[in-house]
């Protein structure tokens, strides 16, 4: 049993110490393991935010992870084939720099999770699982009937978007922005953690009657840690479209939602390291196991099993010595 | 054009008998036992499986309808008493982790058992073909069994709900489950009962869509997706309203799936806005009735 903070800082420097050394002795490709795997987690991270803290049982976060993929894969095509995205009274062109396609991808993500979360959170219990599943799937027959953008096939982008100063096309400066950004979301999500908006929206979950009669909305709480948990899975899907060079609508797949909740459930819920740890395990299980056999699913399924019935606080839950008192769920 | 419209219409009402057998084991399930099942689409292949591994066997159709809902019914009571069993005093989050894991254990058992392709089921020859219809409409007769299959199968478990004993203790179960258990009912064989029934008609459904597509790992799942869109309009618990809801959403998916890129065609010479369209359109249904009834339009609390 180590305090939580130790675990968290451990777990963030061993991500980094495994990419430098992997680097260092010569491993390309376990540098882009480790970039998979930041990536993971930042979109657990995203969906952490409304399961962990808020309560909102999400499964349709493939729809942010695949907008913010596809804002990317969208902006390349058109730097790709010369194409303006808009040619009228002014000329909008494509761009691959992520100066300019991290914060798009951000805003579609955030737009939608409005949308979404706004109808999602006219209900909740069984209906808001069933209905975030029902839009993302929604997400995923929109990019399969866009034909303008690749359609069923999706987008191939070519030459990986550059960012300033950065050699984009090697593994290890990859590495490096991709766990930048994952080091700012975990920092972000902190603040939030420790704000009146974090306490607030921390206890939702298990006392929603009290955050109400000290009179705030928990509908807007619950609203805005949805956009922002949407932004943050876009993120990490336009940094995934990145990394892979190559969109299509696979991104917005269900089983992608249930990916990102395995990151959180692995993990440990509401933990702020949890979905980094869920994301390592799931690279490592799917690494080793997917070496094994073609059919690592099914182990995957049977771990997931028997941690919802035998271990509910995950990996970090059983690592962690309790600070606090952690309600249930 | 008229004529094509009926024909739609047909095959809107065809998709929504199916998936009222799907949403019908969903809504029954939630209702009794408070459960949210995502591994129902799992039974659905399994169905499907069981049917073509039968068919291709024996030669015989009606065998092979038989063994998909038994085999279906049979995994759904070997996963009720194994895993769900665990699920029902838990929240919701568990139990949607718990049935994800079933889902990838069914998947990726069934793609080691019978491999990645895809197999056939044919239409039994007594079925295949056209049949004529008033108006001149040549419709399919396989379709047309489906739809009479589905409204009868509908018949006989709104039967079974409200007019036996069976179906009456289930009634209870919704309304009450610790006073059915001190009135002496068995409740845990009941939630068996009730698990393989949903499954059995999820693994009928499995079998009859299967005939018509191709039986593959992974059918279950977007079916399972549209039949929650059914359980949300219609009211998750309420039978009538998945009729309700299978039946609205069957024919919008078809129609709009037929006549929008029509439109889309006529107004700017492009399938394209049609088909987006018409892909979304069943969501856009769904967020319209949660926008007037957040509870679905025959649901009461859920």
């Amino acid at each position: 049993m180590i305090p939580e903070r130790w675990f968290t800082v451990g777990i963030w420097a061993g991500l980094l110490a495994f990419a430098l050394v992997a680097h260092a002795i010569g491993e390309a490709y376990w540098v882009t393991l480790a970039t998979r795997a930041a990536i993971f987690a930042i979109a657990g991270i995203g969906l952490n935010l409304a399961l962990g803290n808020g309560g909102m049982i999400s499964f349709g976060h493939a729809a942010y992870f695949g907008l913010g993929g596809y804002v990317v894969g969208i902006l390349a095509t058109h730097v790709q084939t010369y194409v303006p995205i808009y040619d009228g009274l002014f000329v909008l062109e494509g761009t691959q720099s992520m100066l300019v396609t991290w914060p798009l991808a951000v805003l579609v993500g955030g737009l939608a999770a409005f949308v979404v979360g706004g109808l999602c959170l006219r209900t909740d219990g069984a209906y808001f699982i069933m209905i975030t599943l029902a839009f993302g799937q929604m997400f995923y027959y929109f990019a399969i009937s866009w034909s303008a953008y690749g359609g069923e096939d999706g987008m191939s982008i070519y030459v990986r978007g550059g960012f300033p100063g950065v050699n984009t096309l090697a593994p290890l400066p990859f590495f490096g922005l991709s766990f930048a950004v994952l080091t700012v979301v975990l920092m972000l999500v902190h603040r939030i953690n420790a704000s009146p908006f974090g306490l607030a929206l921390n206890a939702v979950p298990s006392a929603a009657a009290r955050v109400e009669t000290v009179g705030i909305s928990t509908k807007r709480l619950k609203l805005a840690a949805f956009v922002i948990s949407g932004m943050i899975t876009a993120l990490a899907g336009a940094l995934f479209a990145d990394l892979n060079r190559y969109v299509s609508p696979a991104m917005f797949s269900w089983t992608i939602s249930g990916e990102i909740m395995i990151f959180v459930i692995l993990g440990g819920v509401a933990r702020l390291i949890g979905p980094v740890v869920g994301a390592i395990v799931f690279v490592t299980l799917e690494e080793l196991l997917g070496g094994l056999s073609d059919f690592w699913h099914i182990y995957l399924g049977a771990l997931l099993l028997l941690i919802v019935l035998f271990a509910k606080g995950g990996i970090t839950g059983a690592v962690v010595r309790p600070a606090r008192a952690v309600p249930d769920g | 054009m008229t004529l094509l419209i009926l024909e739609q219409v047909l095959n809107g009402l065809q998709f929504g008998v199916m998936l009222f057998l799907m949403a019908a084991g969903l809504t029954l399930v939630f209702g009794v036992m408070g459960l949210i099942n995502l591994a129902h689409g799992s039974l659905f292949m399994v169905g499907a499986f069981a049917a073509a591994a039968v068919a291709g066997a024996t030669g015989s159709y009606a065998l092979a309808l038989i063994a998909s809902a038994a085999a279906a019914a049979f995994a759904g009571v070997l996963i009720e008493t194994l895993v769900i069993r665990r699920l029902y005093a838990r929240d919701h989050l568990d139990q949607v982790l718990a049935t994800f894991a079933l889902i990838l254990i069914f998947s990726e058992g069934t793609r080691m058992t019978f491999g990645s392709f895809p197999l056939y089921l044919d239409v039994p020859e007594m079925l295949a073909g056209p049949v004529s219809l008033p108006f001149g409409i040549q419709y399919p007769l396989f379709r047309l069994v489906l739809i009479g299959a589905g409204l009868a199968v509908a018949a006989a478990l709104y039967l079974l709900v409200t007019r036996t004993r069976v179906g009456i203790q289930i009634q209870a179960g919704e309304a009450d489950r610790e006073m059915i258990a001190a009135l002496g009912v068995n409740i845990s064989v009941l939630y068996t009962l009730v698990f393989a029934l949903g499954a059995g008609l999820a693994g009928l459904a499995g079998a009859l869509v299967g005939t018509l597509q191709s039986v593959e790992v992974g059918m279950g799942e977007p079916v399972l997706i549209t039949a929650f869109v059914v359980v949300v309009i219609g009211g998750i618990g309420s039978i009538q309203g998945a009729l309700v809801g299978a039946i609205l959403v069957g024919l919008v998916q078809t129609l709009g799936a037929f006549l929008l890129p029509i439109w889309s065609t006529a107004v700017f010479g492009s399938q394209d806005a049609g088909a987006i369209l018409s892909s979304m359109l069943i969501y856009i249904l769904m967020a319209l009735v949660l926008l007037v009834r957040p509870k679905g339009l025959m649901g009461g609390a859920a």
